[in-house]
């Protein structure tokens, strides 16, 4: 009994070292693939949080020296085409991430990622109707990341050839990404604005998960020539 | 699975080292280039972090 006791455990003792050392080898296989993911999540992590922001600093330098060549061209008034930066946006209450911000003409992806950009069908700054302005609030450059830090009565001044543009923010709501009465050149109908000449200011809500937008109204309240110079705020 | 990569890559430790390093940044760069804004694209996270309304309505035209 114990002889043949020895003797199996003998005999099966070459057999079970291969067995396990498989089962080892498959569990390190798939160690390895785990950490591999583990590394590859991480890296897509610093592309999202991080290299999408360094490509959109080199975009937004291109796309503000492209806005100051615009301001200062002479000759007549052209139609901006899809792409294109035509402004410089100031946010004092911003002022980290909104400050000579371009203003490129149309709100997808790689306008987005140049600066803010601008509803094409809206009214241009200074006109009758909404200027209406989309931005990131995170990633991609993130202009709005502090949206949340605006209030009533902040002041958003916007530089093209035509002059600077003070406007004063006077109301915000949080919407469905559908409500497109937002950027309206009468949003409320009912209960108008204080004048006809607006601004909005739209970004997604919550940060970093966005299923909702945020829009922030402003009314024009004074136009400069260029010749008169930056309002004091914006040279200071 | 890397045991293997590293006992195929010629040369003394420190070349193989180097060639591993040099096979991972080639792929990091790969990723960085290509993979992660497609899959970005894929996964919405460029969509939703758009922060905009009505892209399709608003982003064309003109």
């Amino acid at each position: 009994m114990t002889d043949r006791d020895e003797q199996a455990v003998s005999s099966a003792a070459p057999a079970q070292p291969s067995k396990d050392s498989r089962a080892r080898r498959t569990l390190f296989v798939i160690g390895e693939l785990l950490i591999t993911a583990g590394v590859l999540a991480l890296l897509f992590v610093a592309y999202q949080l991080w290299w999408t922001n360094v490509q959109s600093a080199q975009q937004t330098s291109q796309a503000r020296v492209e806005a100051q060549h615009a301001i200062s061209a002479s000759g007549a008034e052209k139609p901006v085409s899809i792409g294109k930066a035509f402004g410089l946006l100031y946010i004092p209450r911003l002022r980290d991430h909104v400050w000579a911000t371009p203003i490129v003409q149309g709100v997808e992806r790689p306008q987005l990622a140049r600066g803010v950009g601008h509803y094409p069908k809206s009214a241009m700054p200074g006109q009758v109707g909404n200027f209406a302005l989309a931005g990131h609030r995170a990633t991609h450059g993130e202009p709005f990341a502090h949206f949340d830090d605006l209030r009533d009565g902040d002041k958003v001044y916007v530089e093209t050839k035509q002059g600077f543009f003070t406007y004063v923010l006077v109301r915000d709501q949080i919407v469905q990404p559908t409500d497109l009465w937002v950027i309206n050149p009468q949003p409320f109908p009912t209960d108008p604005l204080p004048n006809d000449r607006i601004i909005t200011l739209t970004t997604c809500n919550p940060r970093w998960a966005s299923y909702e937008r945020w829009a922030y109204w402003g009314v024009l309240t004074e136009v400069r020539p260029l010749s008169a110079g930056p309002p004091a705020e914006v040279s200071s | 699975m890397y045991a293997w990569l590293w006992s195929k890559l010629p040369g003394p430790t420190w070349v193989r080292a180097v060639i591993a390093l040099l096979l991972f940044a080639v792929i990091v760069v790969g990723l960085f280039a290509w993979v992660f804004p497609w899959l970005s694209h894929v996964l919405g996270f460029d969509d939703s972090t758009v922060s905009m309304i009505a892209l399709d309505l608003f982003g064309g035209g003109s």
